[in-house]
């Protein structure tokens, strides 16, 4: 005499807590390769995919792009912006620097460690993030301690006409 | 050795006859005997309406088609085997909720307070899956209680038809076990 439930469709708990000691068996030897396989693929498909986007997307570049006037950020003295990420998806969030000395420096925002916002601090000529105490060189984004594992992303300021543009650094260009 | 699937006889059935019951707690007594229950009893003897009869019925599980017991058993500690025997709840699972003894219909899990673990028949697992009948079965004096087939029944008692159909309310409840009926009686409603 088999046992019939009432209603095919159970509810998912009954799957995963059946009464029957017979539906109650382990996970066979064929599932459980078939979800190792599903498994490492989508691994593998989520990695070619960062991948694929990265070559695609990644080395697109930032155009000159209008940030602000000199005379609005004295000298060490840092302001925020964003630029539209690559394809208009996302905004990424800079800061732009004006050293104590002069000169001009525009970082990505976020911390390399777990991208928290960093900022400009003036008494030490360095950039920090406040979540770890992690510190940067304000004048070539380097690690200078802490948990950030690399240096801050940069791009390159110009200055025309007593007004400030970033863009990227071009392929022959010395980025440090 | 065989497995208990291959020994277990699928053609013999528990038939309760409420009416013989004459209160005598021998099958009480002979269920606490068998070892697997740490000599507590799994079966109950219960009095009807102690202050004007000294009528007494007896209760063993049910064995459920559907066992309310297993379905709100949070622990999943209850279980039902391959010859729809539902067992009492493992005891490393068990963790003394008393669900099941609240959602049965027919009142049987106990929960036994001292060992925080609920209580209730098995069909005698370890007898019956060796081809043997049930302790309280083979003791019962009155015939209240017996094990064996459709036919030997109905040649013991020709008055009288075995139901397993139980209808609470709109619920119907479908039995392993067999409670003797006057003769014609299909299901058996309580309301």
């Amino acid at each position: 005499m088999a046992y019939k439930p009432k209603e095919k469709k159970e509810p998912h708990w009954k799957r995963d807590f059946p009464i029957r000691q017979d539906d109650a068996t382990k996970i066979t030897r064929r599932e459980f390769a078939k979800f190792l396989c599903l498994l490492s693929g989508g691994f593998a498909a989520g990695n070619g995919f960062i991948l694929a986007n990265y070559f695609v997307n990644g080395k697109e570049p930032v155009k000159d792009h209008f940030v602000c006037n000199v005379q609005d950020v004295p000298a060490g003295e840092m302001i925020e912006f964003s630029l539209t990420g690559v394809r208009g998806t996302r905004e990424i969030p800079y800061i732009l620097v004006h050293l104590e000395d002069g000169q001009w420096r525009a970082f990505d925002q976020k911390c390399t460690h777990l991208a928290c916002a960093v900022r400009y601090v003036k008494e030490r000529n360095q950039i920090q993030c406040p979540c770890h105490n992690g510190w940067f060189n304000a004048e070539t984004g380097d690690v200078i301690q802490g948990p950030p594992p690399r240096a801050l992303p940069q791009l390159k300021v110009t200055i025309r006409d007593e007004k400030v543009f970033v863009s990227h650094f071009s392929e022959h260009e010395n980025n440090s | 050795m065989a497995e208990p699937k291959e020994n277990f006889n699928s053609e013999l059935e528990f038939f309760v006859d409420m009416q013989r019951c004459i209160g005598c707690h021998a099958c009480e007594t002979a269920c606490a005997e068998c070892e697997t229950n740490g000599q507590e009893s799994m079966i109950h003897v219960n009095y009807v309406d102690r202050a004007h009869t000294v009528q007494t019925t007896v209760q063993v599980c049910m064995h459920c088609e559907d066992p309310a017991c297993a379905n709100v058993c949070p622990a999943d500690a209850i279980t039902k085997d391959s010859n729809d025997v539902v067992h009492s709840a493992n005891t490393a699972r068990c963790i003394g909720c008393s669900n099941c003894v609240l959602a049965c219909p027919f009142g049987v899990p106990k929960k036994m307070e001292s060992a925080e673990l609920m209580m209730k028949c098995n069909l005698c697992y370890d007898r019956t899956s060796v081809g043997k009948k049930p302790m309280c079965a083979t003791v019962c004096p009155s015939g209240a209680l017996f094990y064996g087939t459709k036919e030997e029944i109905r040649k013991k008692r020709p008055q009288s038809d075995p139901v397993r159909t139980f209808k609470f309310g709109k619920q119907t409840v479908n039995t392993k076990v067999n409670v003797m009926m006057p003769k014609g009686t299909k299901e058996i409603r309580v309301y």
